[in-house]
């Protein structure tokens, strides 16, 4: 038996501070609420004490962004970029440092923030770094909406960031973000690295806190623009609270992706794609391929194949450098993928995970699958937010794009198909942002991405993305 | 000649048939196998051959990459490059190979590094049908097997009648294991077929010695054509599938290595019959080699972690092994004079 040694990455090279202030107007000032504890999920280690904003607080820093928007605003796109791939470039030397904090604070194996989250931060800094001075070209105007109030989530704390700020400091808007509680540390980095660049004070802001905190940004009078990435169930409460106002608003929600394996797929392909679909990141992943559908002509192969590479997955530390599945993010989210788990269990669906030893610290949950589940169980309906994936089997092409479509969300589906005729009339039935043909959870910048029905609205990445941070 | 090769074919079964060695008339045992119609003829055979699932390139690729990033580090590093050293074919296969060439290559072979006698030897030495009489003289007593190239290697432009007589004079020289090369040009022209019986052929004449079957995949050049010619070659009895002759570029690639794993370990799923894998040709350094290992690790799984059923096709990537194997013990590099060149 070939045994993996451990093989961890050093954390020494991020300096992690007891405590952390507010990032507002260029510098870190005391929040007034009542401070809180960020945690290493793997371990349950306290990592430091974060500020928590009152609304006075988000009050001062939609002020600092409203007096920074006049100069940001009237610097030429050109100016604009300077600062945009002076950001890039730093997020890339100090990308070690971001990984390791971002796997510490989150939970996710290094493997994947190493190998994807940061290079598309980079990434998406230098995509939107380009557009820049060349907004007259997109077609939508140059003219930004003014300041933008950004609540993201916890799943990819730093990607979300970037997925925000980048297109919005492009347009020549200045932000207020508030990253989530349980994963504020990369985003507060980020502020430094603000610093560091040497970006007028005021453009970026990021503000921390819970609930209260984003309600109070999302709420504020002075901001143009809202965007936010999180729960269906959260972003209807934010539709609610800009109804009537002038607000421009961007929803990034939930998903209950089908991946849609056909007879005729790469079945070892296909394999990869079904793990990566809802295994990467603990399948805290909005878009993740949470329901597999499978043509039952194949059902017992792929399954044996399926459970044969589940059986590989190395579940532990997320610092080392071997692992595939992490900690999930927090105590509360292990309780809700527990529930649902057993939920399933209790409908009748048949529940299997492989021989997996979890940590005895820490929160951890082992890959699952679901089989003999029917549209009609919950696993198969509500976004369980983990590594469960709930299988269901198909007939005919028409029956696949019924189920897949039949659901409240919509954000991505993926179709695994040699045959090209029929991945086409699939992509054009299937109603979803993203499509995905023979592969998973692939992302890029000059890619848009965003829902139908309820996983939200607007785009983000890609042309698109410009839209939703330009006065249309 | 199509009607010929029908009527060849069908006395063909896989599985665990035995050729017996009589020149060019190949007598099967009727032993039924799950495949044992697969090779009837040459439409049966194209007809199983692209019932296999595809491959998609792009996923692939991306899955040998992700392996590529595993970090074996310390213990697993020290265990993993004896494990690559055992499993090397140490090769020379040049026009320019001369007795005094084999028999220095066949030294180290048995004893690779002199100054540390708990370096394990390799697996094989590899060289040319008429120098297998030399290394069999050379590594007289000792358990380093001698694999020798056969069919007209590298290209396979030959008949029959002459990849035959080659593979029969190595055996009889004292060959332990057969590298042959397959026909290209008949499998690209979809004669598979007529690939089938020449490997049938060859393992007949082969006897004892085991057959490794060279696909050169950088000349087949899809992912499927692998998979593919993976089955073909393990179907008509294949010992072992070999990536490249390493004298076309690319190699023995990560991808390639993934692709014809998956097809041993389908293989033994559908028939019972276990087939061993050999990259051959651009392995050059340890992490290379381990990368391998790796590969082996997570999709045949490790009941191919064995000399017996993994080799490494190579000859430079010995002394790199060498190398970090004496930096894990002594904590130093010493430089590459300390180590022979042969």
């Amino acid at each position: 038996m070939f045994e993996y040694a451990p093989a961890p990455e050093s954390r020494d090279i991020v300096d992690i501070k007891p405590s952390y202030g507010l990032f507002i107007d260029g510098r870190f000032v005391d929040g007034s609420g009542t401070p809180f504890k960020t945690i290493n999920p793997a371990t349950e280690e306290t990592l430091a004490e974060i500020s928590v904003a009152s609304p006075e607080d988000v009050d001062r820093a939609v002020k600092a962004a409203r007096k920074a928007f006049e100069g940001w605003s009237a610097l030429p796109g050109s100016e604009r970029a300077k600062y945009l791939f002076r950001i890039a470039r730093i997020i890339q030397e100090r990308s070690r440092e971001l990984a390791v904090l971002e796997s510490l604070d989150n939970g996710k194996p290094i493997r994947e923030s190493r190998d994807v989250d940061l290079p598309l931060v980079a990434a998406h800094f230098f995509y939107y770094a380009g557009w820049a001075d060349k907004l007259e070209y997109a077609g939508l105007g140059s003219k930004p909406l003014g300041v933008a109030g950004q609540v993201i989530p916890w799943n990819f704390p730093l990607l979300m960031l970037s997925w925000k700020i980048a297109p919005a400091l492009a347009c020549g808007n200045t932000v207020v973000l508030k990253p989530a509680e349980t994963t504020p540390l990369t985003a507060l980095l980020f502020a430094e690295i603000c610093q560091q660049a040497e970006l007028p004070p005021g453009v970026v802001n990021i503000i921390t806190g819970a609930g209260e905190t984003g309600a109070a940004v999302v709420g504020h009078p002075d901001v143009n623009k809202v965007a936010f990435t999180g729960s269906t169930e959260v972003g209807k409460i934010i539709a609610r609270t800009v109804a009537g106002t002038s607000k421009k608003v961007t929803l990034e929600l939930g998903g209950k992706a089908a991946n849609i394996v056909f007879e005729d797929a790469a079945l070892d392909q296909a394999v990869e794609g079904i793990v990566n679909g809802i295994f990467f990141n603990q399948g805290h992943v909005c878009c993740a391929g949470s329901r597999l559908l499978v043509q039952e002509s194949i059902y017992d192969d792929l399954l044996g194949a399926l459970k044969r590479r589940l059986a590989l997955l190395r579940l532990g530390d997320p610092l080392d450098k071997n692992t595939d599945i992490g900690a999930i993010n927090s105590a509360e989210q292990l309780a809700k993928i527990r529930e649902l788990s057993n939920i399933g269990a209790e409908e009748g669906a048949e529940r299997w995970s492989p021989p997996c030893d979890l940590p005895d610290r820490g929160f951890f949950f082992p890959p699952t699958i679901f089989t003999g589940v029917a549209q009609s169980h919950r696993i198969a309906r509500e976004e369980i937010f983990g590594p469960v994936l709930s299988v269901l089997t198909f007939r005919t092409p028409a029956e696949a794009v019924e189920k897949a479509n039949n659901t409240p969300y919509g954000l991505s589906a993926g179709v695994w198909t040699e045959k090209a005729s029929r991945m086409l009339w699939m992509a054009n039935r299937l109603r979803a942002g993203v499509v995905w043909s023979n592969t998973f959870n692939r992302f890029d910048p000059a890619s848009p991405f965003g829902g139908y029905k309820e996983s939200g609205y607007g785009r983000e990445g890609g042309l698109a993305g410009l839209e939703a941070y330009l006065d249309v | 000649m199509q009607e010929g090769a029908v009527t060849a074919g069908a006395r063909h079964s896989i599985g665990l048939e035995t050729f017996a060695p009589v020149g060019d008339a190949v007598e099967v045992s009727t032993v039924t196998s799950p495949l044992a119609e697969v090779a009837a003829s040459n439409a049966t055979l194209r007809a199983f051959l692209h019932g296999l699932p595809g491959v998609d390139q792009v996923g692939a690729d991306a899955r040998a990459a992700m392996l590529g990033t595993r970090s074996i580090k310390t213990t697993a590093k020290a265990s993993a490059i004896d494990l690559a050293i055992s499993m090397v074919d140490l090769t020379t296969l040049e026009g320019a190979d001369t007795p005094g060439k084999v028999r220095a290559m066949c030294a180290k072979a048995i004893r690779p590094d002199p100054s540390d006698l708990s370096v394990p030897h390799v697996a094989a030495v590899c060289v040319y049908p008429d120098l297998v009489a030399e290394a069999k003289a050379a590594l007289k007593g000792s358990p380093v097997k001698i694999a020798s190239v056969a069919t007209a290697f590298p290209s396979g432009r030959s008949s029959l009648e002459v990849k035959v007589a080659d593979t029969a004079l190595a055996v009889a020289a004292g060959a332990d294991e057969i590298d042959m090369v397959i026909d290209r040009g008949a499998f690209l022209a979809g004669d598979y077929i007529k690939v089938f019986e020449e490997i049938a052929a060859i393992k007949a004449a082969s006897g004892e010695a085991h057959l490794k079957v060279i696909l050169e995949t950088g000349e087949l050049v899809t992912y499927d054509n692998v998979r593919r010619a993976s089955w073909l070659a393990m179907l008509a009895g294949g010992d072992f599938i070999k990536t490249s002759t390493g004298k076309v570029q690319p190699a023995a690639t990560p991808p390639v290595t993934l692709i014809m794993l998956e097809a041993v370990r389908d293989f033994l799923d559908a028939t019972g019959r276990k087939v061993g894998v050999k990259p051959a040709g651009g392995i050059r350094t340890t992490k290379d080699a381990i990368k391998m290992l790796v590969l082996v690790n997570e999709t045949a799984g490790d009941g191919w972690l064995s000399p017996d059923w993994f080799r490494l096709g190579a000859s430079s990537v010995l002394n790199d092994l060498l190398m970090q194997r004496q930096k894990l013990t002594t904590g130093r590099y010493a430089g590459p004079d300390y180590f022979t060149l042969d």
